[in-house]
């Protein structure tokens, strides 16, 4: 079964059947960016590790970065960001996602927050 | 949580947290920095018919007196001695060592001299007056100012303000709307024909709410008001020109008036004058361009240019993306020798060389109205 958690920078990974993992932003996160113009991914083949810069998120406002929340491999990009950078607007938890990783320590992708531990960190802020 | 101290807020503040504005803070001020549909809309609204902007945190300034004219074209750059009345112009507070202490608009409005400045200078701007004028200063703390800029800015201010189609670019004139004082001049930072209406701040919820209703109108944040400005080539101080910065090196040159000139009237005169009309006439070290990275990333504010040996050569001022060109747009300093449009240099994103062209500026062709 598919999972969801968080990170404390407001990224969301999707660990799915194949133990395969999904990186994007939240919708609160895209909120607080604005409207976004450019997004630089990784090198499908490069490998992270936890915390590592991942991706450049560059709004209307400002630019941002993408850490890594889990360490692992590179194995999937979302190409279509590159032309539609908006997409990660229009639908964060979807069609805008940003990398998809192969895990190498999987103890990383448990210790994130879950939905309401992250619902609750962004209630306050 | 917000420890910072409170923040100064304009008379439209209940007005823009209604909107849905998101509140920032800017110059000691809570700004909008955008309302629901976002940056791109409203800078693309402004462009294509009317954006309103709410500038009540800009300082405005009446100065009294026969002294006035010449008292303050002691402490700038144009010609406000010879300002007819009626007319505006745009002009700047030099140093000694011929850095722009800050920007400013001077209208001349019969009786007295009507001062523009910047939300950030204005304490200092005053003291600067103060300790240099003995004509009376009059800061109008409980007016508001709000800019209507856009193609559509006349057909709509016209429905309240009757004659305005005579005015022209940097003019300004007096009118009624109910039985409120305004005072109009047509000018803006945006690139659009627009006008900049000063008004009594208990009205003033009451004029935005008209002029939002009407079809044409969008309200416009802070974020919009920056890109539209960098597209029209436009200084921000702090930013773009500083006190480290002279007009000549910040291509503001048309801004010294004819009479300050060197073969002048009254040539000089202002602080730094000599220093400032010397590299009018010789060059100086450095130029501000305008900049169009090839690629797509923006190139933000205080990213280093450089040589294709790495040697750092300048630094971009301002940048961010242009939403009519749908492309990043920068402004920044180089030297002279690099300073021709078609001159491709480097510059540093993220530690990472990016190509950037140096670019005519404005980037996007200016429509103001200037008459028939």
């Amino acid at each position: 079964m598919s999972e969801m958690r968080f990170s404390e920078d407001h990224e969301w990974a999707l660990r799915d059947e194949s133990n395969q993992v999904t990186i994007g932003i939240t919708d609160f996160a895209q909120e607080q960016l604005g409207e976004i113009v450019f997004i630089e991914l990784p090198e499908v083949g490069s490998t992270l590790s936890q915390g590592d810069e991942a991706a450049v998120i560059e709004s209307v406002k400002a630019a941002s970065e993408i850490k890594s929340p889990i360490s692992g491999e590179v194995v999937a990009v979302n190409e279509a960001l590159i032309d539609e950078p908006g997409e990660v607007n229009q639908a964060p938890l979807g069609e805008g996602w940003f990398y998809k990783l192969k895990p190498t320590d999987p103890t990383e992708f448990d210790s994130l927050m879950d939905s309401e531990r992250y619902q609750a960190m962004t209630a306050d802020q | 949580m917000d420890r910072s101290p409170a923040l100064e807020t304009t008379p439209l503040d209940p007005l823009h947290r209604e909107l849905g504005g998101k509140m920032v803070p800017f110059a000691g001020y809570a700004m909008p920095v955008q309302y629901p549909g976002g940056i791109i809309k409203e800078h693309l609204h402004t462009r294509d018919q009317a954006g309103l902007f709410d500038v009540s945190h800009m300082g405005q300034i009446r100065l009294h007196g026969n002294a006035a004219a010449r008292e303050l074209e002691a402490l700038v750059t144009a010609d406000i001695v010879d300002l007819a009345p009626g007319q505006q112009r745009y002009t700047l507070f030099t140093n000694p060592d011929g850095g722009i202490v800050d920007d400013l608009m001077v209208a001349n409005g019969g009786d007295h001299l009507f001062l523009v400045v910047n939300a950030a200078c204005k304490e200092q701007d005053i003291n600067h007056l103060r300790a240099n004028i003995t004509a009376e200063m009059e800061l109008l703390s409980t007016r508001a100012l709000l800019a209507l800029q856009g193609p559509a800015a006349q057909t709509v201010l016209e429905r309240v303000v009757p004659g305005l189609a005579d005015l022209h670019f940097m003019q300004a004139m007096e009118a009624k709307w109910v039985r409120n004082d305004l005072f109009i001049t047509r000018s803006g930072y945006t690139g659009e024909d627009g006008f900049e209406i000063s008004l009594p701040s208990d009205c003033a919820e009451e004029f935005a709410r008209w002029l939002i209703s009407q079809p044409e109108v969008l309200p416009v944040g802070l974020g919009a008001r920056d890109s539209l400005r960098l597209e029209a080539g436009l200084c921000l101080y702090g930013h773009d020109i500083t006190a480290e910065t002279t007009p000549i090196e910040a291509r503001l040159g048309w801004a010294i008036s004819s009479q300050r000139r060197n073969g002048g009237d009254r040539a000089g005169g202002f602080p730094g004058s000599k220093i400032i009309l010397k590299q009018m006439s010789e060059g100086a070290e450095k130029m501000r361009v305008g900049l169009r990275a090839t690629g797509r990333a923006p190139v933000r504010e205080g990213a280093p240019l450089v040589e294709s040996s790495g040697r750092p050569i300048g630094v971009v001022t301002s940048g961010g993306y242009g939403p009519s060109l749908a492309a990043p747009v920068a402004m920044g300093y180089l030297p002279p020798e690099l300073s021709e449009p078609g001159t491709v240099v480097g510059a540093l994103v993220r530690g990472k060389r990016v190509e950037i062209e140096v670019s005519p500026l404005p980037f996007i062709k200016q429509r103001y109205y200037r008459g028939k």
